[in-house]
């Protein structure tokens, strides 16, 4: 579904991704877990072409005819910055659809809504009118109405409250398996992350620590400080006795 | 008892006659101790830090029975007093150093404005007590820091230096509002052990409002558990497990675990009832 190789991203003298290689295969899903700066979410941003990469290539999975925005959609993190906040629901969903120029927009739009569990009362609303965890749906299902196969989330819960956070991560569990999508992501949270992904590429300043599978990383099995560091610190305070 | 609290209401009256209550009488009281207090958005838990600092919103009704700091009522004090108090002997640290420092001033600046603000030292002395804060919360090159501006520093650096300055008059009382949700895991844990080490020597009463009920629960002596701006259940931390109130339990149940993945998570059923327990 996507492969990458030899991938790095400069930003003027600064490297911020080394020669990263990863693949994803088709309805699998990887998670990248590091610390700010690690530079895991520059390599979302490079798959989907909101940055120039300075080296490497990037192959993304499904019909090769068609355009790129059509095989691969981003999720971001903050749902109260990444919606229009003058268009209503509606409009964002159905605009996709109008560019693209894929007809039955009012079907489409109607069944996506249902998808995602928000229904139709919300078709005509705005984004200020919708509580964190719904305009969070709204994202997912914007990313979802060209039907790609592959979706990239950057810290798609982390702004949310813990309940909020369980019912977005549900929702995308089960997406993905109706849909066999195929997930790239980021997350600085080790639980999370294992929630929805098989395997975790561990990176800390732009290169790969190590990649393990989800049931290794919950079995403590991994080879590297850094990463059993990462476990350590997600356990919460020790205090001294 | 160095803090006490009862039936502390926060409203906001809104222009078309509504009013909207952030805070629904709350009480407790605290000592030498850490509290925690938990919530989720909405809950009234940053209000309620804010009451107790008064730094809540302009337009804010506040009332209580008692809101009172070592024995003084902080409701009935003037602007100026209780002026006097915030820095000096309340202090808070809030959740983005990015936005609580100022942006156009050297931290080694800011640090002593606080300090001469409050207390009357030398030029000096204030300068030697500044770089001796810093060292304090970890900083090794103290020297070097108290040149740089905000954004010269990172996120865990900037809340170290916003520990130091709300540290520096060493206040009885600090209450700390998320001061660890925007850093990384392990700088946050750096970040903890320096508030440890200063509740521990100085003997601080400490207040810390969180969305994170794990993290809470590993450093607080004492937990309050808000929803909808009261608060539903009071626990000691090494008890967690044995809460009560559907709602915390819901909260720590919805978490996803490391070592037992359940598809799908358990979701928090609210109930009506909730908002009235």
């Amino acid at each position: 579904m996507l492969e990458v190789k030899g991938l790095r991203v400069r930003f003027g003298d600064f490297t911020a991704v080394h020669a990263l290689d990863l693949t994803v295969g088709e309805g699998q899903s990887l998670g990248l877990v590091g610390e700010s700066g690690s530079g895991k979410s520059t390599v979302l941003r490079a798959i989907c072409g909101l940055l120039k990469p300075a080296a490497g290539a990037v192959r993304i999975g499904g019909d090769a005819a068609l355009p790129l925005s059509r095989r691969v959609q981003m999720v971001f993190q903050d749902p109260y910055g990444s919606l229009h906040p003058r268009q209503t629901i509606d409009r964002m969903l159905g605009e996709p659809l109008a560019i693209h120029g894929i007809g039955d927009a009012d079907r489409r739009v109607r069944e996506m809504l249902d998808a995602v569990a928000l229904g139709q009362a919300f078709r005509y609303r705005y984004p200020h009118e919708l509580s964190g965890g719904q305009r969070q749906r709204v994202a997912i299902a914007r990313a979802l109405m060209l039907q790609p196969q592959l979706l990239l989330l950057d810290e798609p819960t982390s702004a949310l409250d813990a309940s909020v956070q369980a019912e977005v991560l549900n929702l995308l569990d089960s997406l993905r398996r109706e849909r066999g999508l195929s997930y790239l992501m980021v997350s600085h949270d080790l639980a999370v992350v294992t929630h929805l992904c098989e395997r975790v590429m561990v990176m800390r300043q732009g290169r790969e620590v190590e990649t393990v599978s989800a049931s290794q990383l919950a079995a403590a099995q991994v080879g590297q400080d850094y990463t059993r560091a990462l476990m350590v610190a997600a356990e919460g305070f020790r205090r001294e006795a | 008892m160095m803090l006490e609290v009862r039936n502390l209401r926060v409203s906001y009256p809104q222009r078309d006659g509504r009013v909207i209550e952030a805070v629904r009488g709350v009480s407790f009281s605290l000592g030498r101790e850490r509290l925690g207090i938990v919530g989720e958005s909405g809950s009234g838990k940053s209000q309620t830090g804010r009451a107790i600092m008064g730094l809540s919103a302009a337009g804010a009704c506040i009332e209580a029975e008692a809101l009172s700091f070592d024995g003084q009522d902080l409701l009935q004090m003037n602007e100026v007093a209780r002026r006097r108090l915030r820095g000096s002997r309340l202090a808070m640290i809030l959740q983005d150093p990015k936005y609580s420092l100022n942006p156009v001033a050297r931290i080694g600046a800011q640090i002593v404005e606080t300090l001469r603000t409050h207390r009357r030292v030398s030029t000096q002395e204030a300068r030697q007590r500044m770089l001796a804060s810093l060292r304090e919360v970890g900083i090794e090159d103290a020297e070097r820091v108290a040149r740089l501006y905000p954004h010269e520093v990172s996120g865990g650096m900037g809340q170290r230096v916003m520990i130091a300055m709300m540290t520096i008059c060493e206040p009885e009382l600090l209450i700390a509002d998320e001061p660890t949700s925007a850093l990384d895991v392990t700088v946050q844990l750096q970040v903890l052990a320096v508030l440890d080490r200063l509740v521990r020597e100085r003997g601080m009463g400490l207040v810390f409002v969180s969305h994170d009920l794990r993290l809470v629960a590993s450093f607080c002596d004492r937990i309050l558990i808000m929803y909808a701006g009261r608060v539903v259940e009071t626990l000691d931390s090494g008890r967690l497990h044995e809460a009560r109130h559907p709602y915390t339990r819901g909260l720590l149940d919805c978490l996803p675990r490391l070592d037992a993945p359940r598809h799908p998570l358990p979701t928090l059923q609210r109930e009506e009832a909730w908002r009235h327990a």
